[in-house]
């Protein structure tokens, strides 16, 4: 977590991940982001446009959450990140190579779990996984039993390698799809919507799984709608409205957005709050023993310095975080589906 | 790949040159072993090639049942009554007989749920993102269809042949011209039926992996092989559409009799080798052209 959870800028933090994925043969020195995306448009046959002038950035190291509503355009765009779909227009690109052109040579430091698990019913976990180990043109195929064993193990699925597909839970299903992505070293990780359908015991393994991941070092992208999830284990998100990214940056940065306020536990409430409105602060409310305020540039510090001056007695003071649910519902506006 | 393996250990060691891969074939047998045992392990598909088995026993217990006492009996189709003297027959009778429904039934089963069938359970992105390659997944499809093709030719003809040997006399035979043969060249004759016939329906199979392409209703592909199968046998037996005889997939089919009799026609089985090829030819570049262009959304 340490790694991958400071919460610094996404240019610092192009420079730890420099260091620890020595990565692609391109020229040394800072390597390029996980994932960017530029002018990125899918419009369907139907003319539906799922995705509209994407940019997106995705700095090496950072946990990424990708967020929006069911039908935001999340899907769309990462089966064109994964060159499952041709965008009409617009470029991707993955540590640095352009897809779909240079995808045979990218994909495979590329992990993914695209729209929950799909496997062969009638086969063994096990067998699944061989199944896509032998797609792997780069995988060493006199180490597959080793592989896969180490990727089932991976996800606490290694006593049920013999059972048949169609006989897991879908949390077990879940954590095969996520194990395709382990069996090979990887630089990047993307996860479309890996805690969908799980209950919460599943949402925690698959998170702490994720964590593990990005303490390796790994850039991981995962999609979601729920916001839990989200805040708990990402360094950087984007919001999606509609095919439209309209928030991309830090937890912090989001944050930052949202309009913070100062709340004041006094007996003094008309004092404190003639005292907050000299201070210039706005939309100042009283309530039981407290005096809370809409906080802008002024320090918090200095707030409360006036307010002893002014001969309130002070019992509390607190500045909360500001709801990041909030925030969400106001970006992507009334369809946001919070309860999944 | 050096620490490939070890994806226990922290997949840190990003730092893997790609050198230790293997080299582009032997990395595409594998993707073709893989493929061929998703095909041949498939219950579905064990039931078909058991049918394939089972339908020339049945049919020579009921040509054994009907057969004329004397074995001098000038009824029936020349086949039939060559079948009397000798087992052997029962290959090509069975052959003739399975080549109008259910061989390419097979064939279809199988091709229809190629592409269609991955797409349907989802399996298709999976192997997409590996990156399994549009291109290298095709051709390995494509090539487990020839080899099941092949495969269920084969166990017809050798269904055939034990039946045969079991319930007729075996020996020197006679062919259609009126020659005979020994018993190997009439073995020889039969091994070239079923090459011939793998071919036809590897011409199939190409229709149905193009087919394959556009849907994600591995049914409906199935369906649509099938239906065009028969539809082009119909076309074949109606005297105004003549024109087109040539020119459908299936009026080559039959033309393997040539190879039953001396000499062999080789100008009929050519062409019939030749529309063979022009059909996979065609059919697996439209498979190509849509496949690597589509959107795989499923």
């Amino acid at each position: 977590m340490s790694a991958a959870g400071t919460d610094t800028g996404p240019a610092a933090h192009a420079g730890p991940g420099a260091g620890a994925s020595a990565g692609p043969p391109g020229p040394p020195g800072s390597p390029a982001p996980a994932i960017t995306t530029s002018g990125l448009t899918k419009r369907f046959r139907g003319g539906q446009l799922a995705v509209d002038d994407l940019g997106l950035a995705v700095p090496r190291g950072s946990v990424y959450g990708f967020l929006g509503p069911n039908g935001s355009g999340k899907t769309t765009t990462i089966r064109m990140l994964l060159g499952l779909i041709y965008p009409t227009r617009g470029s991707v690109r993955l540590l640095g190579d352009p897809v779909p052109g240079a995808a045979a040579r990218v994909l495979p430091r590329v992990g993914s779990l695209v729209e929950g698990p799909a496997f062969y019913p009638y086969l063994s976990g096990r067998a699944n996984l061989a199944r896509i180990d032998a797609a792997d043109r780069t995988a060493d195929p006199r180490m597959a039993a080793a592989r896969i064993d180490a990727a089932l193990d991976r996800v606490g699925l290694l006593s049920a390698a013999k059972k048949r597909y169609r006989a897991y839970s879908l949390g077990m299903k879940q954590r095969l799809a996520i194990s395709t992505s382990l069996l090979q070293p990887r630089e990047l990780i993307i996860l479309d919507e890996p805690t969908n359908g799980l209950d919460p015991q599943g949402t925690r393994e698959v998170r702490s799984l994720i964590r593990e991941i990005a303490t390796d070092g790994v850039t991981v992208l995962v999609s979601s709608h729920l916001l839990a999830e989200v805040e708990q284990i990402c360094t950087h998100v984007g919001v999606m409205r509609t095919g439209r990214l309209v928030f991309q940056g830090t937890l912090d940065e989001l944050r930052s957005l949202g309009s913070r306020r100062i709340v004041i536990r006094t007996a003094q409430l008309g004092e404190a709050a003639q005292t907050l409105t000299a201070l210039g602060l706005t939309d100042v409310r009283s309530a039981d023993s407290e005096v809370s305020a809409q906080l802008s540039d002024q320090a918090p510090e200095r707030i409360c310095r006036e307010l002893v001056l002014a001969g309130v007695g002070v019992a509390g003071l607190d500045t909360p975080r500001p709801n990041l649910e909030d925030l969400f519902v106001g970006l992507t506006g009334e369809g946001f589906d919070v309860d999944g | 790949m050096s620490t490939a393996e070890a994806t226990a250990v922290p997949p840190a060691g990003a730092a893997d040159q790609p050198a230790r891969s293997p080299g582009a074939i032997p990395a595409w047998l594998r993707l073709l072993r893989s493929e061929l045992r998703l095909v041949f392990r498939r219950l579905r598909n064990l039931a078909l090639l058991a049918v394939l088995a089972a339908l020339p026993v049945l049919l020579g217990i009921a040509l054994r049942l009907a057969a004329p006492r004397g074995g001098d009996g000038d009824a029936g189709s020349s086949f039939i009554s060559q079948l009397a003297g000798n087992g052997v027959f029962l290959a090509f009778i069975a052959i003739t007989l399975m080549i109008a429904l259910v061989l390419p039934l097979a064939i279809a089963v199988v091709s229809g749920d190629s592409v269609a069938g991955e797409a349907g359970l989802g399996t298709l992105r999976y192997l997409l993102t590996v990156p399994a390659g549009r291109t290298r997944l095709l051709a390995a499809k494509y090539v487990a269809i020839v080899v099941f093709g092949l495969s269920a030719c084969c166990v017809v003809v050798a269904a055939a042949l034990a039946t045969g040997a079991a319930l007729f006399p075996v020996g020197p035979v006679t062919l259609l011209s009126g020659n005979t043969v020994p018993l190997g060249q009439g073995l020889l004759r039969v091994l070239f039926v079923t090459l011939y016939v793998a071919g036809a329906m590897a011409a199939l199979g190409a229709i149905g992996l193009a087919v394959s392409t556009f849907t994600e209703h591995p049914i409906g592909a199935i369906a649509t092989v099938l239906v065009l199968a028969v539809v082009s046998e119909i076309a074949d037996n109606i005297p105004q559409f003549a024109v087109v005889h040539p020119y459908l997939p299936s009026h080559w089919w039959l033309f393997f009799d040539s190879l039953l009799r001396t000499p062999i026609a080789t100008t009929d089985l050519l062409h019939g080798l030749l529309s063979f090829g022009a059909y996979a030819v065609v059919f697996c570049a439209i498979a190509w052209a849509r496949f690597t262009s589509t959107d795989v959304t499923a």
